[in-house]
């Protein structure tokens, strides 16, 4: 039982990054597209980012330095990956829910690491600290995030899935999927919640469990109800890189490299390399005017006038 | 009005609309205008014997298969289409932003309350972005991802035949690409990429597009130099009688340079402002000449038509026009391009096909608007701001604005010679299009000229109107300034339908003649206050 549960979670760890990884890396490999920002875009100079301007604004702006602010990007950043700012300001009712069920989920990854940390320090340096004071405050510091952590995460997932319901706009585009989804949530991190504090006395704890898990102890108890509940985060953390829920990571391709990809052509190697790369396939569109045959390049296509007699 | 439509409904083989747009039960103006709404008269609606209805109205001349064979044929075209969508070698150009779009939607209609297409319906559900979006995307997960039990449970299905595909082509062209959904979007989702993503499917793939775009717009643009048809000695003697007509009102010889090689600036108008308001290049021609700007246009092949209508619907279209635009600026030796009052051509030139031009045809491209802004505050005219103290509102272009970020300018110009400029709510990049977006100024047949002032356009009035609120009386004239040719356009038949200019005497026009309607040296009164 417990090797199952150390099992669950190492492969759901490892599948929860990989196929993250994988999505990020397709993502990123997609070939280099036209423009299409979408303004304010924050690293703008201050005086135009406040009213949303861009370089263009500037009389021959080819010749001005160009602004690449990071910490204007920040400051949009941080607001919006921390307390979903954009759904706060354009969906406030939807936010109420949402912002307790993400603001979970970032507190569980947090004494999730936070226990690794406890267990890989208690790994080298024994386990003695963790009877002084420097011990019971890290403990208790990190139960106490995680336990908020799946209070907030499971009253969120069923806020939102009570409202998916009761919305007729958001029901009539919802699919059993996203429901699953809420569900798969609610019923994970529930059996989690409920497995650990209902563990007998006596059982291990959260950091037992994990030092267990660094050193592949099959001697730590598990109680069953705990093992369900880790097995099946496992599971759940291992199905969300495979879903839309991944929008953690396309979000930051939406707005870093589409919403905010403002860079000009300029004299960019990598740009003319790119666009020579694009240039060079062989577009199949059948329709008559675009006079692709499968063997010009678009370069061709391009060049191209279709309403020449001869469609040179 | 139709019942709320649902997705399975785009398949629906019976001939009725999805939805009908019913001025009457419109979300209410205010003040309402005195005239009542006129009922949609059967007329000019689509005849349901000629397709699938979708909403009443039509831009697209779309096939009319008369067997199962011939309708399977389309829908596998519109397949193969769907599939080269998501191909690199033929959808290079928005793969990335494409797929991002099509795997992240979190379902939770943000978005929607954001479109002014969907709330100035009275929130008909077909107009909904996210309607759209999502019977495309289901057609995604099952078409090209392969589908399957898994899928359809996590992702939804639809039924693909005939009606939905001719549907949403015409669904494509009931967005106006303004974007101001995914800015909403916690996501960065972009339903508006999605809608152009469909457009350029079904041009691309199955050669539909709207006539004013395609047929009539950017392949005459290609085989005669301009969408109005206008060849180039035709432009030359039309831009001849305008520098007539300029030197007669503004008492300033008024001459345009053609051709000239070696200029700074090779100025480039849509040239359905020569045809439609022939005053917008004619200030243009006033205030260079006045500040002593080497200035040129040419009477090249597309060298004197800024337009590049695929930038809406088709990007070999789009990189064909802009690669014409370029090398006739580098044939002319010209220090930079600049674009006039007109947005889609400032977001093709200067945004989209930056990355389409290598070497030497890079040859830089500027704003008129940053322009118009360096001579007003460089004091090189003599401006009165008193000549036109009138309110005077600014719309703000999608495509300039938020789609580009060229917000200040214009308002550093008109803070000096509008005295009583006063803002649209909401304004700058938050703005609302005008409803003539993405081609739809340019449309019409089947209603949809109605379809554009009761539904596109309803928030843009109501806009105007509440900017006005103060001085709605005839006693004073008002001004809408709208810097693009296309929201012109819009502006123009949105003020017409809903008597706006009779009722309260609010009329439109550009930005450049505001300047010279401010200029000391200029005879009084260049802007005429009748109804054009
Ligand atoms: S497009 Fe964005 S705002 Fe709209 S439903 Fe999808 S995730 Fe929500
Ligand atoms: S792009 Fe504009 S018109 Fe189109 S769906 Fe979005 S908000 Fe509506």
């Amino acid at each position: 039982m417990t090797v199952l549960v150390y099992t669950a979670i190492a492969l759901g760890s490892l599948v929860f990054v990989i196929a993250s990884a994988a999505r990020a890396v397709l993502y990123a490999r997609s070939p280099m597209h036209l423009r299409w920002e979408l303004y304010p875009v924050p690293h703008e100079h201050p005086d135009r980012v406040s009213h949303g301007g861009s370089y263009f604004e500037q009389s021959e702006w080819w010749k001005q330095p160009r602004e690449r602010r990071f910490r204007g990007e920040l400051a949009v950043m941080v607001p919006e990956v921390l307390f979903l700012k954009a759904l706060r300001e354009h969906n406030p009712k939807l936010w109420r829910r949402s912002f307790p069920f993400h603001g979970g989920l970032y507190l569980l990854a947090g004494a999730g690491a936070g226990l690794l940390v406890l267990a890989a320090v208690s790994r080298l340096a024994g386990t003695a600290w963790l009877d002084g004071a420097a011990g019971h405050v890290a403990r208790w510091t990190v139960a106490g995030v995680g336990a908020a952590g799946l209070a907030l995460a499971v009253s969120g997932a069923l806020a939102l899935l009570h409202r998916r319901m009761q919305d007729p706009a958001l029901r009539a585009f919802t699919t059993a999927g996203d429901i699953f989804n809420l569900l798969f949530f609610v019923m994970a991190l529930g059996t989690l919640g409920a497995g650990y504090a209902a563990r007998p006395p006596g059982s291990a704890d959260a950091l037992g469990i994990a030092i267990g898990i660094l050193s592949w102890d099959a001697s730590v108890q598990v109680p069953r109800v705990l093992a369900a509940g880790l097995v099946a985060t496992a599971a759940l953390a291992a199905y969300i890189p495979l879903t839309h829920m991944s929008h953690f990571i396309g979000k930051y391709f939406t707005y870093h490299a589409i919403r905010w990809d403002d860079a000009p052509f300029g004299d960019s190697r990598k740009m003319s390399v790119a666009l020579a790369a694009s240039l060079a396939q062989r577009p199949t569109w059948a329709a008559e005017h675009m006079k692709a045959d499968g063997h010009s390049t678009w370069a061709d296509v391009v060049t191209t006038n279709p309403t020449d007699e001869a469609g040179r | 009005m139709t019942r709320r439509a649902r997705m399975p409904d785009m398949a629906r083989r019976d001939r009725e609309p999805l939805f009908r747009v019913d001025p009457a039960a419109l979300p209410p103006l205010s003040p309402e205008p005195q005239a009542p709404p006129r009922p949609v008269s059967p007329a000019r609606v689509a005849s349901g014997a000629e397709g699938y209805d979708l909403d009443g109205t039509r831009v697209l001349a779309l096939p009319n298969p008369t067997s199962p064979e011939e309708e399977d044929a389309l829908v596998r075209a519109f397949l193969s289409g769907l599939e080269k969508l998501f191909s690199r070698e033929n959808n290079w150009t928005f793969l990335q932003p494409l797929l991002l779009s099509m795997e992240h939607c979190a379902h939770c209609q943000t978005c929607s309350e954001a479109c002014h297409v969907f709330e100035s319906s009275g929130r008909a559900e077909i107009y909904r972005p996210t309607y759209r979006s999502e019977v495309f995307r289901r057609l995604y997960f099952e078409y090209v991802k392969g589908g399957g039990l898994i899928s359809a449970w996590q992702h939804g299905t639809v039924e693909l035949n005939w009606p939905l595909v001719a549907r949403l082509a015409e669904l494509a062209y009931r967005c106006n690409l303004c974007r101001r959904c995914a800015q909403t979007c916690p996501i960065g989702v972009d339903n508006g990429l999605i809608a152009h993503e469909i457009r350029k499917l079904f041009s691309q793939e199955l050669g539909i597009a709207p006539k004013e775009l395609h047929a009539a717009g950017s392949m005459l643009q290609l085989k005669s130099g301009s969408s109005t048809g206008m060849i180039p000695a035709a432009v030359k003697d039309n831009v001849q009688f305008i520098d007539e007509e300029m030197t007669e009102k503004t008492g300033l010889a008024a001459e345009t340079p053609w051709d000239v090689e070696g200029a700074d600036i090779l100025l480039i108008h849509n040239a359905g402002e020569v045809l439609a308001w022939p005053e917008n290049p004619g200030a243009f021609g006033v205030i260079l000449n006045a500040a002593g700007v080497s200035w040129t246009m040419s009477s090249d092949i597309a060298g004197y038509d800024s337009v590049n209508y695929g930038l809406w619907y088709d990007d070999a279209q789009l990189a064909r026009v802009a690669l014409l635009h370029a090398e006739i600026a580098r044939k002319l030796n010209v220090k930079k391009i600049v674009i006039g009052e007109c947005g889609h051509a400032h977001k093709s030139l200067l945004v989209v096909a930056d990355r389409l031009l290598t070497g030497d045809l890079r040859v830089p491209r500027e704003s008129a608007l940053t322009v118009l802004r360096d001579i007003v505050v460089s004091g090189r005219l003599r401006l009165d701001p008193g000549r036109n103290d009138f309110p005077v509102t600014l719309h703000d272009p999608c495509n300039m604005v938020r789609l580009m970020g060229v917000v200040e300018p214009q308002r550093e110009i008109l803070r000096r010679v509008c005295p009583q400029f006063r803002e649209m709510h909401p304004h700058g990049v938050d703005n609302y299009c005008c409803g003539g977006g993405s081609g739809f100024a340019i449309m019409s047949g089947h209603g949809f000229e109605d379809w554009r002032s009761d539904v596109a356009g309803r928030k843009k009035l109501q806009q105007i109107l509440d900017a006005f609120s103060d001085c709605l009386s005839t006693s004073i004239p008002k001004y809408v300034c709208a810097p693009c040719s296309n929201c012109k356009g819009q502006i123009r038949d949105l003020l017409a339908h809903h008597g706006a200019w009779k009722q309260h005497r609010i009329l439109y026009g550009g930005l450049a003649e505001l300047i010279v309607n401010a200029m000391a040296d200029v005879r009084p009164g260049f802007i005429e206050w009748e109804w054009r």
